[in-house]
C-alpha cells in the first residue's frame, strides 16, 4: 500500500468538542473558530517511529518501575487488549505512553496539590508498543478517584492517561480509560464532554477474569481504535 | 470502516508524568523526546523557536505540553540523522516554551505543488479535549503560494500563523492564542 493512502476523515462528532462545557477548564481554551480541513500530505502521513524504541524491561510494570522499598500500595491489576484500526487491522509497533495517579488519587508532580499522600513506590508511569499482533499489556495498581475545583468539588472517576503514537501523524491520540462499574464516570464533567453513551462505553475497560492472574492481580481489557486508511481501489474491486 | 476511532479526553494537567518523566521530577532510565532536536553534524540552519500559549482571557497556559513534527533541511520526513520529532512543556513560571531546531525545507504539498518550511504542532491541555493541531511557519520565507496558507485564505488569519523572525539571531518566536481577537488557526486533517 502507498505511504501516501489517506486516512478516513476524524469523525468530530464522536469526540469531545473544543467547546465551553461544564467542564471550566474548557471555558477559555477552547477556539470559537471552526478548524481549517487540509488534505493529508506527507506532513501528515509520515509520523516518528517508535516501534524499535528501546524500553526497559519494567516500563510496563508500574508496580516496580519507580519503586524502591517495595512494591506500590493499592489493588494490583492488569491492562491488556489490542490496538487496531478502524478497519480493524492490528496496529503493530504503536508506543503506548501510561500515567496515573496513586492508589489514593494523589499524582507524582509538583502542582497536584491533593492531601492524599505520595506512595514512595509509585511513579505512575510507564510505557509499552503494541506486538505484531497490536496487543499490549501493563501492570499497575488501579488509580483513586480524586477531586478538583470546577464551580465547586467536582470528583474524577479513576482512570489511566493513555497517549497512543500509531503509524502516521493523523493518528495520533491522548486518552484516558475507565473502569466498569465505576459510578464516578457518568458523573464526571470531563467523561461527559462526550455526547455520546457508546463513545463514553468504549473508554471503559471490563473486568477481564480470564487475564487475571492468580493470587496476584486482576485484569481489565482495554482496546483502542486508531484512525484506519481509506480503502485503497484495489480493496474496493 | 468497521470500528469507530477510541474518542479522545484531556491530557489533564499532568500529562508531563507520561510523555516528559524528568518535568515532573521522574527518573527515566532511558530519555525521551525532549525539546533539543538539532545534534551535531545535523544538516541545515540552526534555529531556535520560542513562544507561549495564552487562553481566551489572556492568561499564560502554563500546563501545556507542545509536540512538533518537521522535515529535515532537505524537505524529509523521519530521516534517520534527524528525527523531526519534539515535546516541550510550557514552563510552570513563565509559561514559555522552546525548541532547538533546524529550518525545515520545503515539502511536497497532495497535489504535488510545493509547501513552504513549516513545522507541524499539536497542543495537548488541561480544557483541551482534543489535542489542537497548527503550523509554524517563517517569516523570512516566501509563503504566499503555500497551499495550505491559500486555504486558510484571509491575511490576518494567515498571520496567526507565520513565526516572526528575530533580527540578529536565528531566533523565531511563536506565540500561540487560544481563543480570541488573535485566535491562531487550528487544522484538521
Amino acid at each position: 500500500m502507498s505511504e501516501l493512502a489517506e486516512f478516513l476523515p476524524r469523525d468530530r462528532s464522536w469526540h469531545p468538542a473544543a467547546v465551553p462545557s461544564a467542564y471550566r477548564s474548557t471555558t477559555y481554551r477552547s477556539p470559537r473558530r471552526p478548524l481549517v480541513v487540509v488534505p493529508q500530505s506527507i506532513g501528515e502521513l509520515s509520523s516518528p517511529v517508535f516501534g524499535d524504541t528501546p524500553l526497559d524491561p519494567l516500563d510496563n510494570d508500574l508496580i516496580r518501575n519507580h519503586a524502591t522499598t517495595g512494591d506500590a500500595i493499592g489493588e494490583r491489576i492488569i491492562v491488556h487488549g489490542r490496538v487496531l484500526d478502524e478497519n480493524a487491522r492490528p496496529v503493530p509497533g504503536a508506543l503506548i505512553e501510561i500515567w496515573q495517579a496513586n492508589a489514593g488519587g494523589k499524582y507524582r508532580h509538583g502542582n497536584d496539590k491533593y492531601m492524599a499522600a505520595l506512595d514512595p513506590n509509585f511513579g505512575g508511569c510507564g510505557r509499552v508498543i503494541s506486538d505484531a499482533e497490536g496487543r499490549y499489556s501493563f501492570r499497575t495498581i488501579r488509580p483513586g478517584p480524586y477531586p478538583f475545583p470546577n464551580d465547586g468539588c467536582a470528583w474524577r472517576p479513576a482512570h489511566i492517561h493513555l497517549s497512543l503514537f500509531g503509524h502516521a501523524f493523523v493518528q495520533r491520540l491522548v486518552t484516558q480509560l475507565y473502569f466498569e462499574g465505576d459510578p464516578l464516570i457518568q458523573r464526571c464533567v470531563i467523561v461527559n464532554t462526550i455526547k455520546d453513551p457508546k463513545a463514553i462505553d468504549s473508554l471503559v475497560a471490563k473486568l477481564d477474569m480470564d487475564g487475571m492472574q492468580a493470587f496476584d492481580c486482576l485484569a481489565y481489557r482495554f482496546d483502542i481504535v486508531l484512525r484506519g486508511r481509506k480503502a485503497t481501489p484495489f480493496e474496493e474491486g | 470502516m468497521a470500528l469507530k476511532e477510541t474518542p479522545s479526553q484531556t491530557a489533564g494537567p499532568f500529562v508531563h508524568i507520561g510523555t516528559m518523566p524528568a518535568i515532573a521530577g521522574l527518573k527515566a532510565k532511558h530519555p525521551r523526546p525532549g525539546n533539543i532536536l538539532a545534534r551535531d553534524g545535523t544538516l541545515g540552519e540552526r534555529i531556535r523557536i520560542e513562544g507561549a500559549i495564552y487562553d481566551g482571557a489572556g492568561a499564560l497556559v502554563k500546563d501545556a505540553l507542545v509536540e512538533i513534527w518537521q522535515a529535515n533541511a532537505n524537505g524529509q520526513y523521519g530521516s534517520n540523522d534527524f528525527t523531526g520529532f519534539g515535546r516541550a512543556a510550557t514552563d510552570f513560571e513563565t509559561g514559555l516554551f522552546f525548541f532547538e531546531t533546524v529550518k525545515p525545507g520545503r515539502t511536497p504539498h497532495r497535489d504535488g505543488r510545493m509547501q513552504a518550511p513549516h513545522v507541524m504542532l499539536s497542543i495537548f491541555a488541561r480544557g483541551i479535549n482534543i489535542h489542537l493541531q497548527t503550523r509554524l511557519y517563517f517569516s523570512d520565507e516566501a509563503n504566499a503560494a503555500d497551499p495550505v496558507l491559500q486555504l486558510v485564505g484571509a491575511p490576518e488569519l494567515v498571520a496567526t500563523l507565520i513565526a516572526q523572525r528575530d533580527a540578529s539571531h536565528p531566533l523565531y518566536r511563536f506565540d500561540i492564542h487560544l481563543q480570541g481577537d488573535r485566535e491562531t488557526v487550528f487544522f484538521d486533517f
